[in-house]
């Protein structure tokens, strides 16, 4: 199950989302917010969302994971608003029978939404610049 | 045509507003959203060749066509994750 939630992420219910009595495997992944990026030091960050279309999009994106790799469930769930440094901006889980299939489908499923799902960071750094992050784009915030 | 468009991110900053109107001829197709896009805010020049939309809530190409009630959004290069 895919949701978007502006809350502090639960991991352990993500894990419990995805548990089922033929599961051997369990697999997640925790997308973190970090102090460093090429040197320069981030105070915090937000993250914005077309939330509708980013909810079809990881929906689109379970569905599709579930039909490629023999996982029992998978469940997606990405921060919106403000983080401070450490916090979980997106977790994925899956399960499966065997380790394989969930660790490939949780890696593709972190991989895929980070190229696909209508979401962005905007860093806020220690300087006291901010900028959004849209990757190939020249920035306009020059230091 | 008049078409509504939903902005986000640096685009959405930039623009100054989360949703702008723009004129547009009735068979236009994204790439036509995208010209009208820039040319009412130029400083978006620089994005121009990035700047993927989605119609209804599905990416689009340049050659797809838009209708005055379609749900269009400008989708800057995205950084979830």
């Amino acid at each position: 199950m895919a949701s978007l939630t502006h809350e502090t992420i639960d991991l352990q219910s993500l894990y419990d989302m995805v548990a089922t009595p033929t599961a051997g495997a369990i697999v997640t992944f925790s997308g973190v917010t970090r102090e460093l990026t090429q040197g320069r030091q981030t105070e915090s960050l937000d993250y914005e969302a077309y939330a509708e279309m980013a909810l079809a999009k990881l929906t689109e994106l379970e569905q599709i994971a579930k039909e490629r790799w023999p996982i029992e469930k998978c469940a997606v769930v990405h921060r919106l608003g403000h983080l401070e440094i450490g916090e979980a901006s997106v977790v994925v889980a899956a399960s499966s029978a065997h380790r394989e299939a969930a660790f490939l489908a949780a890696k593709w499923l972190i991989d895929t939404l980070k190229e696909e799902a209508p979401i962005w960071k905007r860093e806020n750094w220690s300087d006291g610049s901010t900028e959004w992050v849209h990757p190939g784009l020249p920035t306009g915030d020059a230091p | 045509m008049r078409v509504c468009v939903k902005l986000f991110a640096a685009v959405r900053d930039i623009a100054g507003d989360e949703k702008v109107e723009l004129e547009v001829s009735s068979d236009a197709d994204i790439s036509a959203v995208r010209a009208a896009l820039i040319g009412k805010w130029p400083q978006l020049e620089p994005y121009a060749q990035f700047l993927n939309f989605a119609v209804n809530q599905t990416y689009a190409t340049a050659a797809t066509r838009v209708a005055a009630d379609d749900e269009i959004a400008c989708i800057p290069p995205v950084s979830g994750g």
